[in-house]
């Protein structure tokens, strides 16, 4: 249970990490927050040769709206997300999800790109970037390029990044007037994956529902303003939709089911927020 | 841009309890160990070593973090806290906290293991709780114990340690209490 031997390089900069990450190659890997990574390393399932520590990087430090945006630097924690007075307000879904994840001393330390590049199917902040339309912003040796959450998002723990490129940034969409959001999940205990979470954005012209601990990664699905057993029926086609297995945690018919009353869930609570 | 060469070993200067320390570490050393074996702090407790049990839980520079998910190497130059600093005046004084007070009454622990991280999260959250960021209730209480594993109480007396803390009493309540 300790970590297998690596060297480590501390960045002061963007530059430098992306320096590193270059003279390094695949053996070098990205320590943020650490709170996926370091247990990993402890129970040797990553046994990197070098880890950049991004976390002292102060041009990774912003937390800004710029062009419609909420953008969130590489080394930005999540209790520093949390405790921005205007997220109610500014991205609704992510301060509703936001409590959710693990517990306020994971929170302290867990960056929000961090948790977005690890990628895991069943973490909330990937199903809050897909549902709200958000895109990453990945920096290389060619350059900077913004990929749109749903195709960042490849498969369980699989991403869209290059090996010799940086998570730099994620962009959350500001709410805009009449949209209503809501996040519901389901864990065994609080603070555990979740077994299924559901993101809804609801706005004049639709549902968009966002589903995550189901598939190998978040899935957003657009439905029209449905409500009573139309919804019901659309929700039910979405839960078969998802692929559902067995796993030692829950049946996929249990899965199912939870698409279907927390999707439900989640739905009337935009309505109800709405009046 | 720093490098340090994981077979070799590196000086580690922090602030512990407000006291400048340093000491050698591996790059793959944990802040867990570090604070144990080389700063002979032994209050941090180890548990189950991958984040989950929340015993090693410290402040680092005033933020809860598992010690056991921190590199030694990390917490260069910052000020950790552990539960040897939480008590007031110096350390050999053994004057309680308020909270280790509340903790002592209530029967918060038994076998105490788990104690030093409950209480270091628990000090951060009260601070939280007195900034106006979360609201002082069982609810939200249970919510931030639920990062840590306590096998003896229940809980029960800790929520109320806590609790008492955070929404304290009437004067004379807390005089019958402790009296």
């Amino acid at each position: 249970m300790k970590p297998p031997r690596f060297d480590l390089l501390v960045a002061s900069s963007t530059d430098e990490a992306l320096e590193a990450l270059r003279t390094r190659g695949d053996g070098a890997t990205i320590l943020a927050g650490g709170q996926s990574l370091m247990p990993m390393l402890n129970m040797r399932l990553a046994r990197p040769a070098a880890l950049i520590d991004i976390t002292r990087c102060a041009d990774l430090r912003g937390l800004r709206v710029e062009r419609g945006d909420l953008v969130v630097g590489a080394a930005v924690t999540q209790m520093a997300v949390e405790r921005r007075a205007d997220l109610f307000r500014e991205v609704p879904l992510l301060a509703q999800a936001l409590p959710w994840i693990a517990h306020q001393q994971i929170r302290s330390r867990g960056t929000v790109c961090g948790s977005i590049a690890h990628a895991d199917p069943a973490a909330e902040l990937p199903l809050v970037l897909a549902t709200v339309g958000g895109r990453v912003t990945l920096r290389g040796p060619r350059g900077r390029r913004e990929v749109e959450a749903e195709q960042f998002f490849t498969g369980m723990l699989r991403t869209a990044r290059a090996a010799d490129e940086i998570v730099e940034d994620v962009r959350f969409p500001l709410a805009k007037a009449g949209e209503r959001f809501a996040f519901v999940e389901f864990a065994n205990r609080h603070g555990d994956f979740a077994l299924v979470a559901v993101a809804v954005r609801r706005d004049a012209q639709g549902l968009v529902i966002g589903i995550g601990g189901v598939a190998d990664r978040p899935v957003v699905s657009r439905l029209p303003l449905l409500e009573g057993s139309a919804l019901d029926e659309a929700l039910n086609e979405l839960a078969w939709s998802l692929g559902a297995g067995d796993d030692p945690h829950m049946s996929a018919p249990g899965r199912r089911h939870l698409v279907r009353r927390l999707g439900r869930q989640a739905v009337l609570a935009t309505v109800q927020e709405h009046q | 841009m720093k490098t340090y060469a994981a077979d070799g070993v590196h000086f580690v200067t922090l602030k512990l309890n407000g006291v400048p320390r340093t000491g050698l570490a591996e790059p793959r050393t944990l802040l867990t160990d570090f604070l144990r074996y080389e700063l002979g702090a032994t209050g941090t407790h180890v548990g189950c070593e991958h984040g989950v049990c929340g015993a090693c839980t410290v402040l680092i520079d005033g933020e809860p973090a598992r010690a056991c998910l921190t590199l030694a190497l990390q917490a260069e130059g910052r000020a950790v806290t552990t539960v040897e600093g939480l008590g007031r005046g110096a350390p050999a004084d053994g004057a309680l906290s308020v909270l280790q007070a509340a903790f002592r009454r209530h029967h918060a622990l038994q076998c105490g293991f788990c104690t030093a991280g409950i209480l270091n999260a628990a000090t951060a959250w009260l601070e939280r709780v007195a900034a106006g960021e979360v609201q002082a209730n069982e609810a939200a209480v249970r919510d931030m114990l639920s990062g840590h594993l306590c096998r003896c109480t229940g809980y029960t007396p800790i929520v109320a340690a806590i609790l008492e803390v955070a929404r304290p009493p009437s004067v004379t309540a807390v005089v019958g209490v402790s009296g």
